[in-house]
């Protein structure tokens, strides 16, 4: 993986500073959401191979929440975001609430190939 | 020259064997299996010629007469994670849908080698889980004891115990002292290619196709059952199809349209130069996670943790390697001076439970084995054992009973750590 990772805040850090939480696609149900939707939500992942978007914290630094877009084959880091301004981003789009299950843009869009 | 029963014209390995082959120059050996073209059809598919898929392959034959499988292998035989763990061998758990069949694997493990006429170096050295606190102490009795319960062994060691037997452990380390540990005398470690080549070349002498360098791109299905699976050798059409593809189980499974309670993540493993026999058994630190062998070249075998990020890479990054040599010089402060020969890591189908899923899925047909986490190679035998079983009779082995698949929505996980539903903490 990248060593150095470039937080919107703090600038360029080393990795170590930063805690990978895992797979950002997941949206939380509303808490009166469908059992099944709640499931999909804590057990089921679409575990990606290729551009996976990720809740990492910056726990050592500015201690924000980002979201960073990163290859799970190669390891390679694209772009790192806070994490509200992405989830304000998410909301804008239509169709995002409709369907708290389904998997997140960036997991279909960048399912890797080799 | 020799044949085995019930194995059709598979040479027999013994001692004469080697004598015998050595006098006439080594030329008579041949190959252990056939590398055969694929069928047009078979009655079972199997995706995955791991240690899981071919002793899947293996006991389907055997026990359940099905010889018409192929076992369809996208690289060579053993070249995922049977290929890379670490060899341990155990049957110490706690919960009830885990320990029967763990212990159900032990058993298999210890007749193996005569079963299969393969060494598979199976050397029940012990394993000991270091326990550094009262309330870990606790915790080890307890699982001691769920153990016995189950019909396994379990021993809870004193410090001195534990000092007889491993006497170069840091026992006053300021932070972790070591205040003794739990042992299975019966747990080990078996040599992992040694295992996947003999369940290879027992099914392969009984019929059964491995197929290698064959990968499976698409699941063809026909009114919501499975028909055949496409490859990079093209189709091939079956009756009921197992996967059995460890780390790249979601992978696949995408292919019929499933989403998994699973994540692919890289756990990576060590191995020291050699040196003169020091570790006699398997020995874990019960303050990070971290455990040590010894191999039979000498080498010190060691790992820890996962690197804790979704990964398919089969490689890992250095901050893991740091703090793996740092629990190292930690419980064995004379490693130090030790140095590393060779890393690897390989893609762990981690379950949001830590616990494995064997059962069928909602397409018809359509089995599934997967979620073994970083604990599926002691499990090789009775996964086979209890996947030919649902292959064969489409019923649930009564030993993999709780390894379902709904097991996640009914609220009946199996969680060893009690971490949750957070697939790296397992
Ligand atoms: C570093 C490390 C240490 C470990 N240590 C231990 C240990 O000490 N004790 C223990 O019990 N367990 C350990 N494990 C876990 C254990 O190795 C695995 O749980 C187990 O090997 C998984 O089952 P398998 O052997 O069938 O997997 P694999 O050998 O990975 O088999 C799966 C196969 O499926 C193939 N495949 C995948 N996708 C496709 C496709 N589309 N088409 C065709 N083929 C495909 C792959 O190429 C692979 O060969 C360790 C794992 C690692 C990585
Ligand atoms: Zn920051």
């Amino acid at each position: 993986m990248a060593s150095l990772i470039t937080c919107p805040h703090c600038g360029v850090r080393p990795k170590e500073e930063f805690t990978i939480r895992g797979d950002a696609g997941p949206v939380r149900p509303a808490p009166e959401a469908k059992f099944a939707a709640w499931d999909a939500y804590v057990h089921l992942r679409d575990n990606v191979r290729g551009v996976m978007k990720e809740h990492w914290q910056h726990s050592g630094g500015c201690r924000r929440w980002l979201v960073v877009e990163r290859d799970t084959f190669n390891h390679a880091v694209h772009s790192v975001v806070d994490a509200a301004e992405f989830a304000q981003a998410s909301a804008a789009k239509p169709g995002r609430k409709a369907a708290p299950a389904k998997p997140a843009k960036a997991a279909s869009k960048g399912r890797g190939k080799a | 020259m020799r044949y085995i029963r019930g194995m059709g014209r598979v040479m027999k390995y013994s001692a004469f064997s080697i004598f015998k082959q050595g006098l006439s120059g080594n030329k008579g050996w041949r190959p252990a299996w056939r590398e055969p073209e694929p069928k047009k059809h078979y009655d079972v598919i199997i995706v995955g010629g791991g240690g899981h898929g071919l002793a899947t392959a293996y006991y389907l034959a055997k026990n359940h007469g099905i010889t018409n499988v192929a076992v369809l292998e996208k690289g060579y035989l053993g070249s995922g994670n049977v290929g890379r763990n670490t060899t341990i061998v155990r049957a110490n758990y706690l919960l009830e849908g885990n320990e029967p069949f763990y212990s159900h694997s032990l058993k298999l493990w210890e007749g193996l080698e005569q079963e299969l006429n393969f060494n598979a170096m199976m050397s029940q050295r012990g394993v000991i889980n270091l326990y550094h606190s009262d309330g870990q102490r606790d915790a080890f009795a307890r699982r001691g004891n769920a153990m016995r319960l189950a019909g396994e062994d379990a021993e809870l060691l004193g410090r001195e115990q534990v000092r007889e037997l491993v006497p170069f452990l840091d026992f006053d380390n300021p932070r972790f002292p070591v205040h003794g540990g739990l042992m299975q005398r019966r747990g080990g470690t078996a040599r992992h290619d040694g295992v996947a080549w003999g369940y290879a070349r027992g099914a392969d002498s009984r019929g059964v196709d491995l197929i290698q360098n064959c990968e499976v791109t698409g699941i063809r299905r026909e009114g919501g059952r499975v028909v055949g699976v496409e490859t990079s050798r093209g189709f091939i059409g079956c009756n009921r199809l197992g996967l059995a593809a460890a780390g790249n189980s979601g992978r696949v499974a995408e292919m019929a349209g499933m989403r998994l309670p699973v994540e692919s993540q890289v756990l990576q493993a060590f191995v020291s130069e050699g040196i003169k026999p020091f570790i006699d058994q398997v020995v874990t630190f019960g303050a990070a996670l971290f455990y040590m062998s010894q191999s039979d070249k000498g080498g010190l075998v060691f790992g820890g943790s996962l690197d804790l990020y979704n990964s398919y890479a089969q490689r890992g990054n250095l901050a893991t390697v740091e703090s793996v040599m740092e629990a190292a010089c930690a419980m064995v402060p004379s490693v130090s001076r030790v140095k590393v020969l060779r890393a690897w890591g390989g893609v762990m189908d981690m379950s949001m439970d830590g616990s494995p899923i064997i059962d069928r899925t909602p397409v018809d047909d359509l089995y599934l084995n997967c979620g073994w986490c970083y604990g599926g190679f002691k499990a090789t035998p009775a996964s086979g054992w209890c996947f030919a079983h649902l292959l064969a009779t489409g019923e649930t082995h009564e030993l993999a009973k709780a390894f379902r698949l709904d097991r996640f929505s009914r609220g009946y996980q199996i969680d060893e750590t009690g971490h949750g539903a957070q697939a790296n903490l397992h």
